[in-house]
């Protein structure tokens, strides 16, 4: 318990990171570091597309899948990291 | 009116069969017309019918039946909680949530995921990937292009007459580059037709049919050059020796020319514009040995005159004949002439006795020096063309060139540097090639060698812009080209490596001037200890006859032994062939100034 808080609090301490969501399988953001509405947005937004890419990569070679997703936008940086059930989203604005 | 006519059959006579009879037509009314009743109507004429040919159709209308639509949103509230949960509800969800995080699954999974996710925030923070590498590199790679050089002929402008003349000097208009003034002579001693003309043109590039202007000179022009201050005025220097200048607003004879007597007595091979307050002062070099200075707006006499004596005496008969000259704008006090006799001398304007003008001179072509130019960029360098060479000097060391090129097949016979690029010149030959030097670039051939005509170039002039160049011939025919942009733009460190390849030759040609030197001192220092009186006589006093005879003795001592050789050689090749087979291949083995002394021995 205690090594989790660690690790996402170390996550959220990197440089540029602007906030870090984990979201349950249902959609429900577990836990965030940014406000509920901003959470609940990005948790149902990313987790349908996380579905369609992994789709997308079991599509193209059956043996493959995904491990992680990167999102590149003008302003930051989405990352998300899938697993069964839960999916883990940081925010980082990488420009140095 | 009603008009009745009753027929009756009787009622026992009906049902029986019909008996036809003719009988004659009967008239049972006549309706006169009556004009009374026109009255009641009115005359309509023209009338006016419409009729159209073309299908005919008719207009349909057809609604359908209304579709209905409506916009509607679906807003998604959290979901996912599970039924018995109230989202609203914060202490709930606050225990729901804590009962996720204490399952182990969700433990090992988050520090999974959360292992790699640190890995990526770093990779972001450590490079930026998406930053614009290539920009510099897309630059540079224009710039170098591996384009080759090439040079291609935009417009030939022909001698109009019948009687062609060469095409002895071009100047470019000062401004605009628009207009190439070229002077037509014959330069072959008394080989000019009665009837040539002595008409020299001013062309407008665009136009290669018919020249812009005329100039009318009582003799013809050899040289002529636009006043790099004024466009209008222009001077030409004619066969006669007399220097003349032109206006191009007051028509196409001279304003006004020197007089016989003050002028020079050979042609005037080259005549430039000095700078100074007035704007109006040349000078001028003919091959009497003369190089005189005018104001062109006192043409009676020359301001100032200088002979071209070696032995600085002014002494006329000794002089050498000048054939072109040199000036630099930025080096206003001196200025080179160079000479039918293969020397270069240089001289300083500002020096009050004759003997003091000319300062040094530098030998090294074996004959005229056609062209001679400074380097524009590198005023210490200059270039010189003459012979079947071309050389580039540096003005500290007088004994040789710094750097020369191959002795060619052909004379060359005019050359320039190019105004924007320091290592790059041009120079044109007797069998009408034009090459391409880039010094940076290649040393021992040109860079590039065109064949403009088949008769030989005489002149040779570029743009200031360097990516024209105009280059004159002998029957007349003056070839407008355009060189290729490599050759013309300035590439990046090129004038610091021209300039140290310049300061390497020049200390190469400063470490063998002092070796010789230190030669020739031990030579004398040893001579003059063992014979004292003798040497000083046939040091001094060494008449030329005996010099010619021991260079004679020499030249015949070498070319015995080339044939000795060549002999020896033959005898193994082929012992059957004639003895005088073999003579005449020798002969054409010898070079060029074989003397009749040479052709008598072979006879003996």
């Amino acid at each position: 318990m205690a090594e989790v808080e660690d690790t996402l609090k170390r996550i959220q301490a990197q440089h540029g990171v602007i906030g870090t969501i984990v979201v349950n399988g249902e959609g429900i953001p577990i836990r965030t570091t940014l406000d509920n509405s901003t959470s609940v947005q990005y948790a149902g937004l990313l987790h349908q597309l996380t579905m369609k890419a992994r789709s997308a990569v079991r599509d193209i070679d059956p043996q493959n899948e995904l491990t992680f997703l990167r999102i590149r936008s003008k302003k930051h940086e989405i990352m998300v990291a899938p697993d069964k059930e839960y999916l883990l989203i940081a925010i980082q604005n990488p420009s140095e | 009116m009603e008009i009745v006519y009753v027929y009756t059959k009787k009622r026992s006579e009906f049902g029986r069969q019909c008996n036809f009879s003719d009988r004659p037509a009967e008239l049972h009314v006549d309706i006169l017309p009556d004009s009374s009743l026109a009255a009641n109507f009115t005359v309509r004429d023209p009338c006016n019918v419409t009729i159209q040919c073309a299908d005919e159709m008719s207009e349909h209308e057809v609604n359908t039946e209304r579709f209905e639509s409506e916009s509607r949103g679906i807003n998604h509230v959290e979901g996912g909680w599970p039924k018995d949960l109230n989202p609203d509800d914060m202490e709930a969800t606050i225990r729901y949530r804590k009962k996720v995080e204490k399952d182990e699954h969700y433990q090992n999974t988050i520090m999974q995921i959360a292992g790699l996710m640190e890995h990526c925030i770093r990779q972001n923070n450590a490079t930026d990937i998406y930053e614009d590498f290539l920009e510099d590199e897309d630059e540079e790679d224009v710039e170098e292009s591996e384009e080759q050089p090439s040079a291609k002929t935009i417009n030939v402008f022909r001698d109009p007459n019948e009687v062609k003349r060469t095409a002895t000097s071009l100047s470019w208009h000062p401004d605009g580059n628009h207009k190439l003034a070229v002077a037509y002579s014959s330069l072959e001693f008394q080989r000019a037709p009665n009837d040539m003309n002595f008409d020299s043109y001013i062309w407008d590039i665009e136009n290669p049919n018919k020249p812009e202007m005329t100039l009318k000179p009582v003799c013809p022009l050899v040289c002529l050059e636009y006043n790099p201050k004024d466009s209008h005025i222009l001077i030409g220097g004619s066969y006669n020796g007399q220097i003349a200048y032109w206006d191009t607003r007051k028509g196409s004879q001279p304003v006004e020319m020197s007089p016989i007597e003050f002028s020079h007595r050979d042609p005037v091979y080259k005549a430039i514009w000095l700078q100074s307050k007035t704007g109006t002062d040349i000078f001028s070099a003919s091959t009497d040995g003369q190089v005189l200075w005018w104001d062109i707006r006192k043409m009676s006499e020359p301001t100032e005159r200088l002979v071209m004596d070696p032995t600085k005496k002014g002494n006329i008969d000794n002089s050498l004949g000048a054939i072109s000259l040199e000036f630099e704008t930025t080096m206003p006090t001196k200025f080179m002439v160079g000479t039918e006799q293969g020397l270069v001398v240089s001289c300083n304007r500002k020096a009050k006795t004759p003997a003091e003008k000319i300062v040094c001179t530098y030998s090294g072509h074996h004959g005229p020096v056609y062209a001679l130019q400074r380097n524009p960029f590198f005023p210490k360098n200059f270039l010189t063309v003459g012979d079947w060479t071309a050389r580039i000097w540096s003005e500290d060391i007088k004994e040789s060139s710094i750097m020369w090129t191959k002795y060619h097949i052909a004379h060359l016979l005019d050359g320039c540097w190019s105004p924007v690029r320091p290592s790059v010149f041009f120079t044109v030959k007797m069998d009408g090639t034009l090459d391409v030097w880039d010094i940076l670039f290649k040393q021992n051939d040109p860079t590039l060698c065109l064949k403009v005509c088949d008769e030989a170039l005489y002149s040779i002039k570029v743009q200031d812009n360097g990516r024209f160049l105009a280059c004159g011939s002998q029957l007349g025919t003056t070839t407008l080209l355009e060189i290729s942009s490599g050759l013309c733009s300035l590439q990046k460190n090129e004038k610091a490596l021209v300039s140290e390849m310049f300061e390497r030759e020049t200390k190469r040609e400063k470490i063998l001037e002092a070796r010789h030197r230190e030669m020739r001192l031990k030579e004398r220092s040893r001579s003059e200890q063992s014979r004292e009186d003798e040497m000083k006589e046939t040091d001094g006093e060494e008449s030329v006859e005996e010099l010619v005879a021991r260079a004679e003795k020499e030249f015949f001592h070498i070319i015995e032994n080339e044939r000795m050789k060549e002999r020896n050689e033959e005898k193994d090749k082929d012992q059957e062939k004639g003895v005088c087979e073999e003579k005449d291949f020798q002969e054409e083995h010898e070079t060029n100034g074989v003397s009749s002394f040479v052709r008598t021995e072979i006879s003996l």
